[in-house]
């Protein structure tokens, strides 16, 4: 009975080598199949012979696996990840932590089954007592086979979930420990809307004042870094962190269409180039340290891998605790030079004072700004460099004198003078009171006749009052065309046909019949929203790079660069509306769909810090985004975190922060650093989401209506707060400039 | 009486109907690969965003228009003769064999055969309460109408108002209407077929139910 248990353990373990390896034949797999067929077919043997083969053969399978581990390629550790007999969350739970009770569900009588939470804790020594250390514990949870579970693909209301245990957890002042085990989020709108809440994540987490300490299995874009922003990010050694699963890298490569399938080479190519193991992540620095698993990927039984880990993570939380005490001495020394294995050999009070958790916050800060700066080319030779650091300082020190220092004085010093102006008033008032009763009556109010007149009559247009600016400053080129367009609207509303140079020239791109907006270049904001000539760009020499080496990617970033003329799809401008000004970040679609990578996020950030600087409000005008730039892998997919960190550092400081969305604008911009703004538009027809149809099709099998992402639906979802239509996008945003500013607003 | 078999035999003597795509306005036609032959098929997809096939492109002022197929069938005539040529709006262009299928060739002969009562205003329409009792028992066809007969209830606005049936006296064959869409003006709300001829319509609904093979 053992032996044969033994047998079928052997034959499980030959599967798994077989599965993680795609049906690739290997003289190591073949060899383990024959000895297993002889073991087999000599049934009838004695039990003691049988035992000693059985020994042998198992031995053999421990030194082959082995041998097979070093010849994984990055494909094969994908197979690990999604590999049914992967460790997930709840055998963590099990065997890391010494006791736990799950939050807010029981398998599939949950919010969303597939982000589990748990109030876990470690039992460590301190002296001769014994402390339990309480934890927040928030991950996907693929379960064994469970349909429910959506292979970990956390609906919205899921990572609304997490984020409302981590404020929980931030109220009991408790570090928080997040495990990433998805292939992605599930890409659905429905209130609160993947992209949001991803979104709505990122910008909490980033001002999180307890530690969290993530750990990566399976980290698929969006899906993963709305629970991954984290003081210390630990991968195990089998799993894969990607900004897109190397079948959707491969299916973009190929160009196909919808329900085609890619060839198996291609997928294993991409996942290769896209450099989504741990050790490249830990050479790029987007992740602190790597969880050894045993050979093929860790499973439920292997217990001394959880044992490792549960140190690793302890060491890890200590770590952090440490690195921003104020009372450490030399226990941060001993713990950065600990062995592996006695963590908790040492105790660290897991607690913070508020100045540690602004040394956490701000660290949290310092480690993301970080992150991809050799992932651009900074054209600039060194003295343009100096001088531009140079006249940041400058900007800075302006700015603090104006108006931290003599700001804050005269604004106290207004505040009083208005204070005792309406004193004064008042008590004036009273006193001549009597005086005004004895003259009979209050003084007369007069009015000007010829202004009264003008209130009440109709408008007189000779006079100039109504006519408006006719024409625009910039035209788009499309309007030069001899040609008629066709309204897409026009099944619906039968809208006649416009010709080219009416619709592009005088409509500003608006169709006259049914106001449907037509896409139009980044040029025509730029032209003719702000002030004439108020236009100055800046960081122009920040250069999309290919940091990679993804083959093939340079000719099309070059070609890019030879389409519009720029180095990157980002171009960050100072500005002003009707005398106001502002700094503007524009993303625009012409160049690589208006992807995001490590130059966009960049040139963003520096926008960002300049509208801090220099106490001004900040507009994202988003003339369209495809998403994240997959060639960059996580290169791009870390200026999510990155850039919103950059955000909430900004609207911290006291910036108004407005985002407008023009023409199409998907995915991991949407869900980080665009969708965190409190103010969002749209321009009307502009579509908004995270996933395109075709992704959604591929990715849920629902078919979805074709007006899904549209503006006015987005709206409804509660995503933006108003649509726009173009030719208003200049009276409109001085509008917000000078209502939602209020106090706040930089340029007062 | 209606010869009920008659008619079903012209239908099988040409069992397509006939589409013929017509230039929906003015423009130099391009007629895409179609042939005398050629199969094509109608918009489809869930919410109907996938086009038909293309059948031809007219340009009119330098746009391009594409024509889809708007039925599945076959591709009867093509004028080619027309190609690159300006056309005015109402040229023919090609003809669509559409096969009918089992359920169309009913519908086609039911509407012949029954007496159709049609919609006298666009609104929503109900089975007055003791009519709407027996349909939802036990079927439109055990309500026998005869002229003068307070059959509907008209709702439109919150206004309610009764309807007299006119016509001949018969059993609701077929019912169109769905309580909470709202009809068209002149669009049938029931068939009706006189008690004599059910046995009938019902022999030929079976026998197109069984026999009938659906072309291309």
């Amino acid at each position: 009975m053992e032996i044969e248990k033994r047998v079928v353990e052997l034959a499980d373990r030959l599967q798994y080598i077989q599965d993680i390896f795609g049906g690739r034949e290997n003289a190591n797999i073949a060899l383990m199949r024959s000895r297993l067929a002889d073991l087999r077919a000599r049934e009838g043997a004695a039990p003691g012979e049988l035992a000693q083969m059985l020994r042998q053969l198992e031995d053999l399978f421990a030194f082959l696996e082995k041998k097979l581990d070093a010849e994984l390629i990055p494909m094969d550790r994908v197979r690990i990840v999604r590999h049914p007999a992967r460790v997930s969350l709840k055998d963590i739970l099990e065997n890391v932590y010494d006791n736990y009770t799950e939050i807010g569900g029981q398998d599939e009588y949950s919010i969303d089954p597939s982000m589990l939470i748990a109030r876990a804790y470690i039992t460590r020594r301190k002296g001769d007592k014994v402390v339990n250390q309480p934890v927040m514990v928030i991950g996907q949870e693929k379960g064994h086979g469970q349909e429910f579970r959506n292979g970990g693909s956390v609906k919205p209301w899921g990572n609304a979930k997490a984020l409302q245990y981590m404020k929980v957890a931030e109220t009991e002042r408790i570090p928080i420990h997040t495990y990433v085990f998805t292939p992605g989020a599930f890409p659905v709108e429905d209130f609160p809307g993947a992209a949001q809440q991803i979104a709505r994540n990122l910008y909490e987490m980033g001002g999180l004042r307890v530690p969290v300490v993530s750990v990566i299995s399976e980290g698929g874009s969006g899906g993963a870094e709305a629970i991954g922003l984290s003081d210390v990010r630990l991968m195990l050694s089998h799993g894969y962190y990607s900004v897109i699963s190397p079948e959707g890298a491969a299916a973009i490569e190929a160009g196909i269409r919808q329900g085609q399938r890619v060839a198996p080479e291609l997928i294993e190519a991409c996942a290769r180039r896209l450099r989504i193991t741990a050790a490249d992540n830990l050479r790029m620095g987007y992740v602190d340290k790597i969880v050894a698993e045993p050979d093929l990927g860790a499973r439920p039984h292997h217990y001394e891998f959880f044992k490792d880990l549960r140190q690793e993570v302890i060491r890890a939380t200590d770590q952090v605790f440490l690195g921003v005490a104020g009372f450490k001495l030399f226990r941060a020394l001993v713990a950065s030079r600990r062995k592996d294995g006695d963590a908790e050999g040492m105790f660290v009070r897991w607690t913070l004072d508020e100045a540690a958790a602004d040394r956490l916050v701000w660290k949290r800060y310092c480690k993301y700004r970080r992150m991809a700066e050799t992932a651009f080319r900074d054209g600039r030779p060194s003295g343009a460099r100096i001088a531009s650091r140079a006249q940041s300082l400058l900007w800075g020190g302006y700015s603090f004198l104006r108006y931290d220092f003599i700001g804050k004085h005269i604004k106290n010093f207004s505040k009083t003078v208005g204070d005792l102006e309406a004193e004064a008033r008042l008590v004036v008032n009273r006193l001549t009171a009597p005086l005004r009763r004895m003259r009979g009556k209050n003084a007369p109010v007069t009015c000007d006749p010829e202004k009264s007149r003008m209130l009440v009559e109709l408008s007189q247009p000779e006079q100039g009052a109504c006519l408006e600016d006719f024409g625009w400053r910039y035209v788009s080129p499309k309007a030069a065309e001899d040609k008629a367009v066709t309204c897409p609207e026009s099944k619906t509303y039968g809208c006649p046909d416009l010709w080219a140079p009416d619709l592009y020239g005088d409509f500003a791109g608006v169709c006259v019949h049914c106001g449907h907006h037509f896409p139009m270049e980044y040029q025509w904001v730029l032209g003719n929203v702000f002030d004439p000539g108020s236009v100055t760009e800046h960081d122009n020499d920040i250069e999309a790079g290919n940091p990679l080496e993804y083959p093939g990617f340079e000719e099309k970033l070059d070609a890019a660069k030879q389409k519009t003329g720029r180095k990157s799809g980002c171009v960050s401008i100072d500005a002003k509306i009707d005398g106001i000004k502002i700094v503007s970040a524009v993303l625009y679609s012409a160049f690589r769909g208006g992807s995001v990578g490590a130059a966009e996020g960049e040139t963003f950030i520096r926008a960002l810090a300049r509208a801090r600087r220099r106490h001004f409000p900040f507009l994202a005008y988003v003339h369209g985004t495809a998403g994240i730039r997959i060639q960059e892998s996580l290169n791009g997919l870390i200026q999510m975190p990155r850039v919103t960190l950059a955000v909430r550092r900004y609207i911290e400081a006291g910036g108004l922060y407005v985002v407008l969305y023009d023409t199409n604008s998907y995915a991991g911009p949407v869900a980080s650093f665009l969708g965190c703004s409190p103010y969002q538009f749209a321009v009307r027809s502009a579509n908004i989401g995270f996933a395109g149809p075709g992704v959604i099709k591929e990715t849920t099998g629902i078919d979805i209506p074709p007006d899904y992402h549209r503006a006015h639906n987005a709206l409804a979802r509660g995503h933006i707060q108003g649509i726009w239509d173009r030719r208003e996008i200049r009276k409109n945003l001085k509008q917000v400039l000078l209502t939602i500013g209020g106090r706040n607003l930089y340029y007062r | 009486m209606i010869d009920v078999k008659a008619l079903l035999e012209k239908i099988k003597a040409a069992p397509y109907e006939e589409i013929t795509v017509e230039a929906p306005h003015t423009g130099v036609v391009r007629f895409a690969g179609i042939e005398p032959g050629t199969r094509v098929v109608a918009a489809s997809g869930t919410y109907g965003e996938k086009p038909g096939t293309l059948l031809a492109k007219l340009t009119r002022e330098h746009n391009d228009k594409p024509l889809y197929a708007e039925a599945k069938g076959v591709i009867g005539t093509v004028h080619r003769e027309l190609e690159g040529t300006f056309v005015e709006a109402g040229a023919q262009l090609a003809v669509i064999r559409h096969y009918l299928s089992k359920d169309e060739v009913i519908a086609a002969i039911l509407r012949q055969v029954l007496y159709l009562f049609c919609a006298p205003e666009r609104a929503k329409y109900y089975f007055i309460p003791s009519v709407d009792k027996k349909v939802k028992a036990s079927g439109p066809r055990s309500v026998t109408v005869k002229p003068g007969m307070e059959l509907f209830i008209v709702s439109r606005m919150k206004r309610e108002k009764p309807l007299v049936y006119e016509g001949p006296e018969g059993v609701i064959y077929a019912v169109y209407f769905q309580h909470d869409q709202n009809v068209d003006q002149g669009a049938p709300l029931v068939g009706v077929c006189p008690e004599s001829q059910m046995h009938l319509i019902q022999d030929v609904v079976n026998r197109v139910r069984t026999d009938w093979e659906e072309g291309e």
